[in-house]
C-alpha cells in the first residue's frame, strides 16, 4: 500500500473486544477488504466478559490510515472498543509449533535445542519431533532460523496476541456489565462458528 | 376461558412495523415473503406494488427524506433483494434512514444454493449501516424494533432484515416486549468534550473571513433555526453543499448558495479567502473541496458532526466536534460574540464581479431552449415552493442553480452515491409522505429510462406529480465531461429516448412535449392544473454545458467560467417571486 501523509507503513496492532455474535468477525475484516489491506496476522478468543470475544489483527499500515481503521472499527454496532496498540507498552506474544523431520544425532541436536530456546518438546514420534515455542514473534522468527537446517516439515503460527504491561491500562478489557443477549446477524462464511 | 395470545412470525413483522409507526410501505410480493403478504391484508398497512424493487427503495429514501421518518422497503428474496442494492447504496452514502425488509428461503435451505437464494446480509453488509439474518419468529419483533432504532440514531442509515420463510410461518406464544435498546457497543450521540467547545467558540469570536459550509447534517439534526441564529448574531455568510440546499433559505441574506464543482464561483473564491471554515453536518467530499492540496489554504477549520469518523478524513482541521449538530450549537450560540463582518461580506460581494451578467438566467434565450431556463421557469411558477426531486447529472446542477430552495427537506437528490433512475420513486415516496405538497421530478432523458417503469406505480395508486424531463438526446454530464476533457470524442453518450409524452399517456398520465421557451409557461401551468401525473418532455438544447466547473483535482478558485454570451439583447429582467422585505444581500 502507499503511505499516508504522515508516516511509513508499519505492522499496526489492533486490540478489537466484539460481542461474540455469528458474522461479527464478516464486519471487521470487511473494513480491511474494502481497503485491499491484507490482514497479517489475526487471533480471536474469548474476553473476560461472557459474550464478549477479543481480536488481535495485525495489519500494515501508516499511522494516519490506521487512525482511520481506528474510528471506522468503532462505528460498527457490534464493536464495544477498538484499540491501536501499536505503541503501547505490552506483551506481544504467539504460540508456535514446528515439526522437524530428525532422527539420531540430529534428533539429540534437536532437543537440546529446544531446551537452550526455551521451546518445549511437545511430540516424540519415530521420524520427528514437534517443538512448541510461545514467544514475541521475533523471537519465533529466530527460531525457525536456527531449526531450518535441521527440516521443517511443518509449522503453525497463531498470530500474535497482546496484553499491556502492569495495572489498569488501555487495554484493560470493557466491563459488560451484563453479558449482551444473542441477537441476530449475518452467519459467518462458514455458518458454524460463532465469530 | 381467556384465548391465548399467538402470533406467526409474519404478523409480528407488520405488528412491530406499526409499532414503529409505519402505515405505508413499498414493495414487490415474491415467494420467500409470501407468508408476510399474506398477512399484511389483516392490518391497516397501505402497500405501494412498485414496478422494481430498486424503485421500493428510492421510495423509501423519498419518504424519509421528505418527511424525516424512516421508510420501509419489502422484497422477496434472491433477485428481489438483490434490486434493491443501489437503492440501499443511495440511501447509505446520503445518510437516509430506511429499512429494508427481505424474505429469505427457509433456514434449512440457506446455503443451499435454492431457488431465489442470495446471501442478502453478506450482499449487503457493505452498504448496510447494519443489517440481521433471522431465522427465528422469536428474533423477528427484537430485530425489526433495533433496526428501526440503529437506522434512525445517530447518523442515520439503512439497516436490511432479511427473515426466512420458516421464521415467517412459525407461531410464537411469546409476546415480545420491545423497549429500550440495548446495543452495548453502539454510540450514536457522541459529546464533544467542553475544552474543545471553548476552541471552538475562541476560533469563531476572533475571525475576520468566516464561512459557513451549511451540510446535509443540518436538515438531518433539525438545527435550522440555530444556524440561522449563529450566522445572524455572528454575521457569516452561508455556503451550502448539494444535500444542505434548504438547511438555510436561498433568500437569506447571509446565503451565498452552493459550494463546490458547480457552485458560484464566488462563493468557491469565499472559502478560498475564508480565516475559518466553520463545518456544519457536511464531509468534505472531493466535489466541494477541488484539490485538498490547495483548499481554503488560510482558514483554521471547525467540524462539527455526529460521525467521528468523518474528521480528518479528506480535509485536516483544528476543532473537531462530535455531536447532534443541534445539540453541539445549544452549548456554542450561547458563547458566540455579535460581529458586524462589515468589511468581509462587502470584499464577498466584490467576489462576485459579472457573475451576474453571464448567468444564463439573465440572458435572453435567441429563440433556444435552455434547461436552465426551465428550471428558472418552474421555480418562478411553483413560487418556489415544491418539493423538487432529481436524478444525477447536468439537470441536477441546473436544478441546484435555478430552483431556488427555502425550505428545509424540498430539494430531495441522490448527491453521495450519484444514482440515475432516483428522482422518480424518490417523488412517489415525497409525494406519499407529503400529499399536500406540490411535487416535480426533474430528470434527464437518461436517468429518466432507467426507472420509467414507476410511471405504472404512479398511474396504479393515482399520485400527482409532475414530470419534467430535461431532454438533450446526450447523457449529458457525460458527454460535457467529454466535452472538456476527452476532445470532445462522444463515447457512448448519445441517447435515443422514446416519445415520452405518448408514453406518459399510455399509462393513463398526461404527457405534453414543449420546444420552445414560448411554451414553457403554458406547458407547466396546464401540468399543474392537471389531477393526473403529467410528464413535460423538454427538448433542450442538445450541447448544453453546467457552469461554471471547477475540473477535478483543480483548485477550488479556478473555474471554468461561463463563456461572454454574443448576445446583443439586454439582459432579461425576470420578476423574481422573493417576499417582500427579502433582503438578498449578494
Amino acid at each position: 500500500m502507499t503511505p499516508g501523509p504522515d508516516g511509513r507503513v508499519r505492522p499496526h496492532i489492533f486490540v478489537v473486544w466484539v460481542e461474540d455474535l455469528p458474522g461479527v468477525l464478516n464486519r471487521v475484516t470487511s473494513l480491511f477488504r474494502r481497503r485491499g489491506f491484507n490482514i497479517e496476522s489475526l487471533s480471536v478468543g474469548p474476553a473476560r466478559a461472557p459474550g464478549v470475544s477479543r481480536m488481535t489483527i495485525v495489519v500494515r499500515t501508516d499511522a494516519t490510515t490506521a487512525r482511520r481503521m481506528l474510528v471506522q472499527l468503532s462505528r460498527l454496532v457490534n464493536v464495544l472498543r477498538a484499540d491501536d496498540i501499536t505503541n503501547e507498552p505490552a506483551i506481544h506474544h504467539e504460540l508456535a509449533m514446528f515439526k522437524i523431520q530428525a532422527t539420531g544425532e540430529e534428533r539429540t541436536q534437536v532437543i537440546q535445542l529446544a531446551g537452550a530456546t526455551g521451546a518445549r518438546l511437545v511430540d516424540i514420534a519415530p521420524e520427528s519431533v514437534v517443538l512448541e515455542a510461545t514467544a514475541s514473534p521475533a523471537k519465533i522468527d529466530g527460531l525457525a532460523e536456527v531449526l531450518r537446517p535441521y527440516g521443517i516439515v511443518e509449522q503453525v503460527r497463531t498470530g500474535l496476541v497482546g496484553m499491556a504491561r502492569g495495572a489498569a491500562s488501555v487495554m484493560t478489557d470493557p466491563d459488560a456489565r451484563k453479558p449482551p443477549k444473542r441477537r441476530r446477524s449475518a452467519p459467518s462464511d462458514d455458518g458454524s462458528q460463532s465469530v | 376461558m381467556k384465548k391465548r395470545w399467538r402470533r406467526t412470525g409474519a404478523q409480528l413483522i407488520w405488528e412491530t412495523l406499526l409499532g414503529e409507526g409505519v402505515h405505508t410501505v413499498f414493495g414487490y410480493p415474491g415467494g420467500a415473503i409470501l407468508p408476510a403478504y399474506d398477512a399484511m391484508l389483516d392490518y391497516p398497512i397501505r402497500h405501494i406494488l412498485v414496478r422494481h424493487e430498486q424503485g421500493a427503495t428510492h421510495m423509501a429514501d423519498g419518504f424519509s427524506r421528505a418527511s424525516g421518518e424512516v421508510g420501509v422497503a419489502v422484497a422477496t428474496s434472491g433477485p428481489g433483494a438483490t434490486n434493491m442494492v443501489t437503492g440501499i447504496a443511495t440511501a447509505m452514502l446520503d445518510s437516509s434512514p430506511i429499512v429494508c425488509v427481505t424474505g429469505q428461503v427457509g433456514s434449512a435451505l440457506i446455503g443451499t444454493d435454492a431457488f431465489q437464494e442470495t446471501d442478502v446480509t453478506g450482499v449487503t453488509l457493505p452498504i448496510t449501516k447494519h443489517n440481521y439474518l433471522v431465522t427465528e419468529v422469536d428474533e423477528i419483533a427484537p430485530a425489526l424494533h433495533e433496526a428501526f432504532y440503529v437506522a434512525r440514531s445517530g447518523r442515520p442509515g439503512p439497516v436490511l432484515v432479511d427473515i426466512t420463510k420458516d421464521a415467517q410461518q412459525a407461531f410464537t406464544e411469546a409476546r415480545p416486549r420491545l423497549g429500550k435498546v440495548d446495543l452495548p457497543g453502539y454510540r450514536p450521540e457522541p459529546r464533544p468534550p467542553e475544552s474543545e467547545l471553548q476552541r471552538a467558540a475562541e476560533l469563531i469570536n476572533r475571525a475576520e473571513r468566516p464561512v459557513i459550509l451549511a451540510g446535509h447534517g443540518i436538515l438531518i439534526s433539525g438545527a435550522m433555526g440555530q444556524v440561522r441564529e449563529l450566522a445572524e448574531r455572528a454575521r457569516i455568510p452561508i455556503a451550502m453543499t448539494l444535500l444542505g440546499i434548504g438547511a438555510i433559505p436561498a433568500n437569506h441574506a447571509l446565503n451565498m448558495g452552493m459550494m463546490g464543482m458547480h457552485g458560484e464561483s464566488w462563493v468557491n473564491q469565499a472559502i478560498q479567502e475564508a480565516d475559518l471554515l466553520l463545518a456544519l453536518g457536511m464531509r468534505f467530499d472531493d466535489r466541494v473541496t477541488g484539490s485538498l492540496k490547495t483548499y481554503a489554504p488560510n482558514a483554521a477549520k471547525i467540524h462539527i458532526d455526529i460521525d467521528p469518523a468523518e474528521f480528518n478524513k479528506n480535509v485536516r482541521v483544528d476543532v473537531a466536534l462530535a455531536g447532534d449538530l443541534s445539540a453541539v450549537l445549544a452549548h456554542l450560540l450561547p458563547v458566540i460574540e455579535a460581529r458586524d463582518r462589515s468589511e468581509w461580506l462587502g470584499s464577498i460581494r466584490g467576489f462576485k464581479g459579472d457573475t451576474a451578467v453571464r448567468d444564463i438566467q439573465n440572458l435572453p434565450d435567441m429563440g433556444k431552449l435552455y434547461a436552465a431556463h426551465v428550471i428558472h421557469d418552474i421555480w418562478r411558477m411553483t413560487r418556489g415552493k415544491a418539493i423538487v426531486t432529481t436524478d444525477v447529472g447536468q439537470h441536477q446542477m441546473w436544478e441546484a442553480q435555478y430552483y431556488r430552495h427555502n425550505e428545509p427537506r424540498s430539494l430531495i437528490t441522490s448527491g453521495g452515491l450519484g444514482t440515475m433512475g432516483f428522482a422518480l420513486p424518490a417523488a412517489v415516496g415525497a409525494k406519499v409522505a407529503r400529499p399536500d405538497d406540490e411535487v416535480w421530478v426533474i430528470a434527464g432523458d437518461g436517468g429518466f429510462q432507467m426507472t420509467m417503469c414507476e410511471l405504472a406505480t404512479i398511474a396504479q395508486e393515482r399520485l400527482k406529480l409532475n414530470v419534467a424531463i430535461i431532454n438533450n438526446g446526450y447523457l449529458g454530464m457525460v458527454r460535457q465531461w467529454q466535452e472538456f476533457f476527452y476532445d470532445r470524442r462522444y463515447a457512448g453518450t448519445p441517447i435515443l429516448s422514446p416519445d415520452f409524452a405518448a408514453l406518459a399517456r399510455s399509462f393513463g398520465l398526461g404527457g405534453e412535449v414543449v420546444r420552445s421557451r414560448q411554451e414553457v409557461e403554458g406547458a407547466v401551468e396546464r401540468a399543474r392544473a392537471d389531477e393526473r401525473t403529467v410528464v413535460l418532455d423538454f427538448q433542450v438544447e442538445k450541447e448544453d454545458t453546467v457552469y461554471p466547473m471547477v475540473p477535478t483535482g483543480a483548485r477550488l478558485q479556478d473555474m471554468i467560467r461561463r463563456p461572454e454570451q454574443e448576445a446583443d439583447g439586454d439582459p432579461a429582467s425576470e420578476e423574481e417571486p422573493v417576499a417582500a422585505g427579502d433582503a438578498v444581500e449578494w
